[in-house]
């Protein structure tokens, strides 16, 4: 059907979303780890950020591109607010998810999709720093420096590795730049993230 | 014994075969047919054929409860598989994939004559320019990851079209991969049997069934059999629960009553002889009720019969009348042919009256209440006759129930203790008429639930499986008709555009049609004519495509497919077997006598200003402009409650007319404006008494109280009459006295036993009628005429 399949990608973009909403926080120098990247990322409660996303496609001459924002509210709210091409939000609050696209509203609840409810474990996870629960899901890998740092996340599901490949989070830091998803069929997106403000 | 034994035997005899006879013709049933109307509208008659057969009505609702989410899912598989290899059920749903692919096979094939945006202007260049353009953006969104596979055979998105129309209901939560409750407790599961909701034996066999593939389901488990629970609700369950019930009720009720009636004969009569003959004009009242119901309404419904035990009540008091009456030899009254005369001129009058109460009865449009009209007048003249010229002749020579002269002395000593009380009784009655005037506004229910035999623990599971399932709630929906069925998916197209309109705005949260999964034919041909043929489509590709990142040539599949589509014959009814969208249709395109109706349920949105509710007065709006079709909307809930309200009303009005027959019969045997009102006012005050009783316990009373009403009337104009007539100077005569207060005891053991059903129609009779009559009896002592001379007896 074809919610799962939305719904895994939905989450990929809100795991990505989520990711980046952690900005503007300086570590101290000390060795780069897992560790603390999870520290870093753990610290934040809120923020926002404008995206630019392109999806290189097969079936595609050239690849699309859309642009908008990224809100994330504590406790559990996560915006994006796609402006271009067509106006689009996808809110994921508490357990439901809220997809509105022109006059058409679709509202979802989580906990009906197993892997996907994963997915959004991990997202919280991230947002908590919780480590332990977001290895459940993927396999984890960190290289680079505190300034240049690439997280690549690999999916352990083997249903959820049918869609996904691997999803690269690169950042500084607390802050992250880029996430590039790669699909099983070849397609990828790079989502290009300018963070416009943060608070604690 | 008198001359006449073998001969009054014998024509009581042919009577009871009579009555046998007939009876063993006749039709019983405990369906809804006592509540729908005789005649209806066209707007009831929905109601009623969806009430009887429609799709709701074939839902079960079943939970499963207890375990762990896994046990639970393993078990509703498992129902789930046997109930769709069962002939009785037609569509089993749990949240399994289980039509999934050929629906979606079914929509993709088919979508050039499904999708609504298929038109001419769709397939020109700039229409497939925008339309393409479109599905392209869509790929940025995380739902174009879902499309993208589809881009090549599908570019103007006619897929994406029907899976959005399919995608608005409520849909249940999921967890193990089936439906569950949105606390995760209970798994759920959706049956929709194949015999009709009216057809309780073979709804009786479905819900066997079910419990049979439960238990299976539950021992082939790892579970123990006593962890995890079935729980089923819907139309069919509660009319087969309630059918059961009122069987084993009235059987129950009759039984104890009966029981009870003899045990307090056999202590007055002190005479099984006496015991046997009294209930002879009960049992012939009860045969004549039942014939003449059954002659007058070609059927008998089951309340009806445990009405019927509240007779044995009231027709066993003339019996007790006449014994006691004539039970002392010594007294040189009893030979009176004159005080005999007044005797029976009392009781034709209290019988007179009764009829008069129940006589209005018989007009009501509601078949429930008007049987209970025929019944009680049939079974009353009956059980009258019986005793005043059947009874008499089958007394055994020097019949004699105990001398109750000396007991009746006794009560003459406490009615003058209580007439001293009748001020303090009159203000009761003023007083109680005061508490039915503040709570004026809440002393009727006017919802049609309030008739339903179904408790409110039950009502309670029902609205949480339906509300956790999402179940349809099919309070709003629109009916229109036609010849054919072609012609009333025409017509439900035609109002389908009119409705469009109200979804954009959100005024309502979207509608079903049979025609979004099977088009008119008329609509599949004009959109496949909307396809251009191969090298013109190619041609406009290319020139929609110039501008577009998608090169025609990546269209190939598209081109093949429109070929094929427009060779593709219309879709038909038979093209949907084995797909979900075959009970949709089945379900909303009906077929009644010569004709075929569409229905169009609309659902209210779920967000924006309007939220939960459809705003029905845009909806009437819009069919307003419908042309060319009649289009009825209708409010189910409301259309029920304004039936019942109908009723309610019609009942209020005939039960006033019933009680002016009554006071016109009065005002014209006894020929005294004061007598009339003396006769009236203990039965007035013991009503106003029992209504404000019934108000103050929180009671909203329905249809049935007010038969109980009517029936204390009755019973009461019994015991005012002979206080009225019968007054020497210290009132009614000692045997007089007691007999009024054995038929008082028999008439409230009768009803008080009904108080005790649970058969909520029954109960209101019990509650109302037993406190009335000991109530009325009270009155009727208290406010009687004291002790002053006998004044002249019109009756003699």
């Amino acid at each position: 059907m074809p919610n799962a399949g939305v719904f895994r990608l939905l989450s990929i973009a809100l795991l990505a979303a989520a990711g980046l909403l952690h900005g503007g926080f300086t570590a101290a120098a000390e060795d780069w780890s897992l560790e603390r990247l999870m520290q870093t990322l753990g610290k934040q409660s809120s923020g926002q950020a404008t995206f630019s996303e392109r999806k290189y496609l097969a079936v595609l001459d050239q690849p699309v591109e859309s642009s908008g924002e990224l809100r994330f509210r504590a406790p559990d709210r996560l915006e994006k607010i796609t402006l271009k091409p067509r106006p689009e939000s996808l809110v994921l609050e508490g357990n439901t998810l809220t997809v509105t696209r022109g006059k058409k509203q679709l509202v979802l609840r989580l906990s009906d999709y197993g892997e996907v409810a994963a997915f959004i474990d991990s997202i919280r996870a991230t947002l908590a720093g919780d480590r332990a629960t977001l290895e459940r899901t993927y396999g984890l890998h960190l290289s680079g420096s505190a300034e240049r740092w690439t997280l690549t996340l690999l999916p352990r599901d083997p249903r959820m590795a049918e869609v996904v490949l691997k999803i690269s989070i690169a950042g500084t830091r607390g802050q992250l730049r880029q996430i590039e998803i790669l699909q099983a069929d070849g397609d990828r997106s790079v989502m290009e993230i300018l963070a416009m403000g943060a608070t604690r | 014994m008198t001359r006449r034994f073998v001969p009054a035997l014998l024509v009581w005899l042919a009577f009871v075969a009579a009555c046998i006879g007939i009876i063993s013709q006749t039709r019983f049933t405990t369906d809804l047919s006592a509540f729908l109307p005789a005649s209806p509208t066209a707007e009831q008659q929905v109601l009623v054929d969806q009430l009887r057969d429609g799709m709701v009505s074939r839902l079960l609702l079943v939970g499963i409860e207890g375990g762990d989410a896994k046990t639970r899912a393993e078990v509703s598989r498992s129902v789930a598989h046997t109930l769709r290899a069962d002939p009785a059920f037609g569509v089993v749903a749990n949240g399994e994939p289980i039509h999934r692919e050929r629906d979606q096979v079914l929509l993709f094939q088919h979508r050039y004559l499904l999708s609504p945006a298929v038109t001419p202007e769709r397939f020109t260049a700039d229409g497939l320019q925008t339309a393409i353009g479109e599905s392209i953006d869509l790929l940025a969104s995380p739902i174009g990851m879902l499309t993208k596979s589809l881009l090549p055979r599908d570019p103007t998105g006619e897929m994406m079209q029907l899976l959005e129309r399919l995608d608005g209901g409520n849909r249940p939560a999921m967890s193990e991969g089936v439906w569950a409750s949105r606390d995760g407790q209970r798994a759920l599961l959706l049956a929709q049997t194949r015999a009709a909701g009216s057809d309780l034996d073979n709804q009786q066999a479905a819900i066997a069934n079910l419990r049979g593939a439960f238990a299976a389901a539950v021992a082939n488990s790892q579970a123990s059999a006593a962890e995890v629970k079935l729980l089923i609700s819907g139309p069919g369950v509660f009319a087969v629960a309630s059918r059961a019930t009122i069987k084993d009720e009235v059987l129950r009720l009759v039984l104890i009553s009966t029981a009870l009636i003899v045990a307090l004969l056999l202590f007055i009569y002190r005479s099984p002889v006496a015991l046997m003959l009294g209930l002879l004009p009960v049992v012939s009242g009860e045969l004549a009720g039942v014939v003449a119901v059954s002659l007058g309404f070609g059927m008998v419904h089951g309340i009806t019969l445990g009405f019927g035990t509240t007779l044995i009540g009231e027709a066993v008091d003339y019996a007790i009348y006449l014994f006691v009456q004539s039970g002392d030899t010594n007294d040189q009254a009893a030979g009176d042919p004159g005080k005999q005369r007044a005797f029976w001129a009392t009781i034709w009058l209290g019988v007179l009256t009764s009829i008069c109460g129940f006589a209005a009865l018989i007009f009501a449009g509601f078949p429930g209440l008007a049987q209970l009209g025929l019944y009680s007048i049939a079974g009353l003249t009956a059980a009258a006759l019986t005793t005043r010229f059947i009874l008499p002749h089958l007394l055994p020579a020097g019949f004699a129930v105990r001398d109750v002269s000396p007991f009746g002395v006794r009560l003459q000593g406490f009615v003058a203790v209580a007439h001293r009380l009748r001020w303090g009784l009159l203000a009761l009655a003023v007083l109680a008429a005061g508490v039915i005037h503040v709570n004026r506004d809440r002393v009727w229910n006017h919802e049609l639930s309030a008739l339903s035999p179904v408790s409110a623990a039950d009502q309670a599971l029902d609205l949480a499986l339906r509300s956790d399932l999402g179940a349809p709630d099919v309070r709003y929906m629109i009916v229109v008709r036609g010849a054919d069925p072609e012609a009333a998916l025409r017509a439900a197209e035609t109002v389908g555009e009119h409705l469009q309109p109200l979804v954009d705005t959100g005024a309502i949260g979207g509608f079903e049609s049979a025609a979004h999964y099977l088009p008119s034919q008329s609509r599949q041909l004009a959109r496949r004519a909307s396809l251009p043929e191969g090298v013109e489509l190619a041609n406009r590709l290319r020139t929609a495509t110039a501008d577009l990142p998608l090169p025609a040539e990546r269209l190939a599949p598209f081109l093949a497919d429109v070929a094929t589509a427009r060779e593709r014959a219309p879709l038909t009814r038979a093209d949907l077997d084995g797909t979900s969208f075959a009970m949709a249709v089945d379900s909303l395109l009906i077929r009644q006598g010569d004709h075929w109706t569409a229905l169009l349920p609309l659902r209210a949105p779920v967000t924006g200003p309007h939220a939960h509710e459809v705003d029905a007065a845009q909806v009437r709006a819009a069919l307003a402009q419908v042309t060319g079709t009649e289009a009825l909307f209708i409010d189910m809930k409301g259309e029920s409650d304004a039936l019942y309200g109908g009723y309610l009303r019609e009942a209020v009005l005939l039960s006033l007319a019933g009680v002016a027959a009554i006071v016109v019969l009065l005002a014209f045997t006894l020929r005294s404006p004061r007598r009339v009102l003396r006769v009236l006012m203990p039965l007035a005050a013991a009503v106003l008494v029992v209504v404000a009783g019934l108000v103050l316990a929180g009671v909203a009373l329905t249809i049935l109280h007010l038969v109980g009403l009517l029936l204390i009337v009755a019973v009461g104009s019994n015991y005012a009459l002979f206080f009225d007539q019968d007054n020497g100077a210290d009132g009614p005569a000692p045997r007089t006295l007691a007999s009024m207060l054995f038929a008082n005891l028999t008439t409230v053991t009768g009803f008080g036993v009904l108080a005790f059903s649970s058969v909520p129609v029954l109960q209101a009779i019990g509650g109302t009628v037993g406190p009335g009559a000991i109530l009325a009896l009270l009155f009727a002592a208290t406010l009687a005429r004291p002790s002053c001379p006998a004044a002249g007896n019109p009756l003699r």
